[in-house]
């Protein structure tokens, strides 16, 4: 399972001086000149104020919990920029966040989330369906009923066979990589089904786990009760496919579009452009507004620029949604304070603390990280309490059933400042009075994660705690942070990373990171090593509830455990600003995507 | 200044006997030829305040503990109390410059910028100056080998040479430096790194110094008084090291004084890369990579590690000009 981590990298990337055949004292003088120019363009270059300020936005933090600018005015073209490309168009095989969130513009699923700012977004309504699931008692049969006059974009009618269709190919694993797995992990557990490239049937609808008796309905048959399961059909790997125009790996170039727009261009690592799909019907579709006549999409890799562009009003907004760079947010915060938003996000960023590695395995070793640990500098390291996020006292974020004010070691208490004393205490009972040695990875790719580091070794270097900083290559992660044989060669005890949710609920925050049977040799997220049996339990419970109030207690109880065992460290609820561009109408942030804008419901002024 | 190098021609070396012309121009009595150079050297003020510098620079990476016990603030302890908390900037103005930080604190961190500019010199020079005698000691060795020998040894230093010369030196250390592992040869840590930042740029910069040697070797072992030893029974290695390598001193400690501040900005620009030294440890390329985050509203802290990269590798540049022109007789000044 490849879960969803944040998408926007900061690297800078610049020329290196490399070295020619010319002769080297000439260089040396020419790349002296270099560093010169540097040095005076920015002195001349500092400030940052260029005078003319943009129209006045709808007012800081105006698209937290309300809608900004609600208007119905159709047209005009809605701009997007971003440092990072969509990972793929094809529903079933993008794992992003801001790709699902955008991908809403040209793919239906059966249910989706509600288009409505703040956390009433995380309410899951009928999108092809009429309706969220009629289940069954048992909680085994999920039956929908789709809506009328559904349609592709040639015109002809989407019916509960291309549902089926799309999803199954999930399955076909060799083809159809990237997604999340969660519907074929619940359908078909043993994973008998081969997917509709080998299907032997006539019409490639061989999977028995679901039924379409009519083109009007779609009935899912689960071999074991799963509460969330609805949540993994809102998922784009939830989206109807037609299997005429089923390209196979080529199809996330050009996927069919089922939404109000369709793809005109696509230029991989360059530009996305939509236009409208004039097959598609409104009456058929009650969430999708659908105002701009055109969006564009422009990567460009450099963040600053990126900001800068959007200040100017080149652009409207940031399709990677991970919030304005230092620079970025400095100048707006000064200048346009009425475009921006403080977007809480569902990340947290953490240190995990290797079992596997000593002495971390043992508990008052971790206990002692946490008592020694100044959160409130690790705080004000990531960009205070309002750029940065604040200080986290449990393993789920707030917006996740399963977060509680449960603060054993007095985090909250003492505004996050560490406790010496009690650090120097737990030492003690680990048998390490003078401290111990370790080493902690942190990614280079990610603004701020390595400057986070370093505070952690000169904070932890108080009691003693001698900790090495390994800045690793974010890319290579998977393989290096995710391979518990790397870990324990390079004798890491630390991981500090960042964590959103799949989809807002304990299982799609909380599984990989602290169940013992999610821990893989590769691409692995349990990177505590945490193998806990009461834990896995309480997963198994708390999933085959259908019952949300009863799995939030189940997973308060696992909270609990996990921050009593010091298994896992979080440090911030992860924030953002983001810029609203003043031209944009009917925005808000919304929860089930990440604090991110709602692209879908966008519309602009001209 | 800005004239290219001239590869510093066989008469440059000769002994005071071989070479009368200048010397013995104003005074009868013979001068050696470091008293010739030494003369010169001091009538070059530029090159003189070069020297200074270098040694200044050389004495502040020394005493670095101490100088920043006096005035500074040990280089990896966060002031964040410093910072605005709203920005994550440096308080006041000039990147938050005072009494207590001269060169004011880092963003996102707070430490001292003075402190780390202080103990970035001791990376920059350290690795700087080793590299630059790895690269001086094989590429002397294996320059007067190819000269003095010629035919297929010289042949295959030769190739050799254009090899290394032509490989992507700085594509190359970045990789090797992500895939070495952490303790090696009984270093751990940064001293790894700087170990192999010394090898590694000491390796690449062999061959500069090796084709300076082998050339001036060419022309040497034509000289008479070589033939003069060589009849007189010498054997090679008394030719190689007491006959040639002397009078190959000076154009070797040019390109070694020269080849310093290619060094720093080679080490500056894998620091910057994410290559150098590993956090927290303070260097100035990766002081100058920091600061790119924030340069529209800290300029300061890009002009500190910019402004040092830039002095230093000027001062070592005048120094070696400077030195070049006191070791060559037939320079034009």
């Amino acid at each position: 399972m490849v879960p969803r981590r944040e998408t926007g990298t900061a690297i800078p990337e610049v020329e290196g001086k490399m070295r020619t055949g010319s002769p080297k004292r000439r260089l040396a003088a020419g790349a002296a000149l270099v560093v010169a120019a540097l040095v005076t363009t920015t002195a001349c270059g500092g400030g940052g104020d260029n005078g003319d300020k943009n129209e006045d936005g709808a007012g800081y933090n105006a698209a937290l919990d309300k809608v900004v600018n609600a208007s119905t005015k159709k047209g005009g073209t809605l701009k997007f920029v971003g440092k990072q490309d969509f990972d793929s168009l094809d529903p079933q095989r993008t794992y992003y966040g801001m790709t699902w969130d955008f991908l809403r513009f040209f793919t239906r699923t059966l249910v989706t989330y509600d288009t409505k700012p703040g956390e009433a977004s995380n309410k899951l309504v009928g999108d092809l369906a009429t309706g969220p699931a009629e289940v069954s008692e048992d909680g085994k049969t999920y039956t929908y009923k789709l809506r009328d006059g559904l349609t592709w974009e040639d015109g002809s009618a989407l019916t509960s066979k291309d549902v089926k269709y799309g999803i199954e190919r999930i399955w076909a694993t060799d083809v159809i990589t990237g997604g999340p797995a969660y519907i074929k992990q619940t359908l078909d557990p043993k994973g008998e089904y081969e997917g509709p490239y080998k299907d032997k049937s006539k019409d490639k609808l061989g999977l028995k786990a679901i039924e379409t008796p009519d083109d009007q309905t779609i009935i899912f048959k689960l071999p074991k009760a799963n509460g969330d399961f609805e949540q993994f059909l809102a998922m784009p790997t939830g989206a109807p496919v037609k299997q005429s125009e089923d390209t196979r790996a080529k199809y996330t170039q050009r996927p069919f579009s089922s939404g109000p727009y369709k793809i005109e261009s696509r230029k991989a690592n360059k530009s996305l452009v939509l236009v409208r799909n004039d097959a598609w019907k409104k009456e058929s579709d009650p969430l999708r507004p659908a105002l701009p006549d055109k969006i564009t999409v422009t990567i460009s890799a450099n963040l600053e620029e990126n900001d800068k562009r959007l200040m100017e009003g080149d652009y409207d907004l940031d399709v990677n949604g991970t919030g304005m760079t230092q620079s970025g947010r400095v100048s707006a915060t000064q200048d346009h304070k009425g475009s921006i938003d403080n977007i809480q996000t569902s990340f947290v960023r953490y240190v995990a603390l290797v079992h596997n590695t000593k002495p971390l395995d043992d508990v008052n070793c971790r206990k002692a990280v946490f008592y020694a640990t100044d959160f409130a500098g690790l705080q004000q390291t990531r960009g205070g309490e309002v750029a940065g996020g604040e200080i986290a006292n449990s393993v789920f974020p707030k917006s996740i059933p399963g977060h509680t004010d449960y603060d054993p070691y007095g985090i909250l208490e003492r505004k996050g400042k560490p406790d010496v004393a009690k650090a120097k205490a737990a030492l003690k009972d680990c048998g390490q009075p003078n401290g111990f040695s370790t080493k902690i990875t942190a990614r280079t790719n990610n603004p701020g994660e390595v400057d986070a580091a370093e505070a952690l070794q000169e904070q932890l270097a108080e009691v003693g705690i001698k900790v090495e900083v390994d800045p690793i290559d974010g890319a290579q992660s998977s393989s290096i942070n995710g391979s518990p044989k790397v870990v324990k060669e390079r004798g890491y005890g630390m991981i500090m990373s960042g964590w959103g949710p799949d989809f807002p609920t304990g299982q799609g925050y909380a599984q990989p990171l602290f169940d013992s049977r999610f821990i893989f040799e590769n691409g692995n997220y349990n990177e505590s090593e945490i193998k806990d049996k009461e834990i896995d339990g309480l997963f198994d419970e708390a999933i085959a509830s259908t019952d949300p109030a009863k799995a939030k207690e189940l997973y308060e109880q696992m909270n609990k455990r996990l921050i009593d065992n010091a298994d896992w460290m979080p440090f911030i609820y992860e924030k953002n600003i983001s810029w609203r561009s003043p031209r944009l109408t009917n925005v808000y942030s919304s929860a089930a995507y990440n604090g991110r804008y709602d692209y879908v419901s966008l519309g602009v002024v001209k | 200044m800005t004239a290219p190098l001239h590869e510093p021609t066989a008469e440059a070396a000769p002994s005071a006997a071989a070479d009368p012309a200048e010397a013995g121009a104003r005074k009868v009595e013979g001068r050696s030829l470091k008293q010739i150079a030494w003369n010169r050297l001091k009538q070059d003020k530029i090159a003189l305040a070069g020297g200074v510098t270098v040694l200044v620079l050389a004495l502040v990476a020394v005493f670095a503990p101490l100088i920043v016990g006096l005035l500074g603030h040990p280089p990896n302890e966060f002031h964040q109390e410093e910072l605005d908390p709203l920005t994550n900037l440096p308080q006041g103005a000039f990147g938050g410059m005072s009494s207590d930080f001269l060169f004011g604190v880092e963003p996102n961190k707070g430490r001292d910028v003075f402190s780390r500019i202080v103990y970035g010199a001791r990376i920059s020079l350290l690795v700087a100056f080793l590299a630059a005698v790895v690269a001086t000691v094989l590429g002397t060795l294996f320059g007067i080998l190819a000269g003095y020998f010629g035919g297929w040894v010289d042949a295959v230093i030769s190739r050799t040479m254009d090899v290394l010369l032509s490989f992507p030196q700085l594509l190359f250390i970045i990789s090797l430096v992500s895939v070495l592992p952490d303790d090696l040869l009984g270093l751990t840590g940064s001293g790894v790194r700087i170990g192999v930042l010394v090898l590694v740029i000491g390796f690449f910069g062999w061959p500069y110094v090796g084709r300076i040697v082998r050339g001036q070797t060419l022309s040497l072992r034509e000289r008479e008084y070589i033939e003069a030893a060589r009849s007189l029974g010498g054997g090679r290695r008394h030719i190689l090291f007491k006959e040639l390598l002397p009078n190959l001193v000076a154009p070797i400690l040019v390109y070694a004084t020269l080849m310093i501040p290619t060094n720093i900005l080679t080490e500056a620009a894998l620091s910057f890369l994410g290559a150098g030294v590993r956090p927290p440890t303070a260097s100035w390329g990766g002081m100058l990579r920091d600061a790119l985050e924030t340069y529209e509203h800290d300029p300061m802290f890009m002009v500190f590690p910019g402004a040092t990269i830039f002095i230093t590798v000027l001062a070592f540049n005048l120094f070696g000009d400077g030195l070049r022109d006191a070791l060559d007789p037939k320079g034009t000044r």
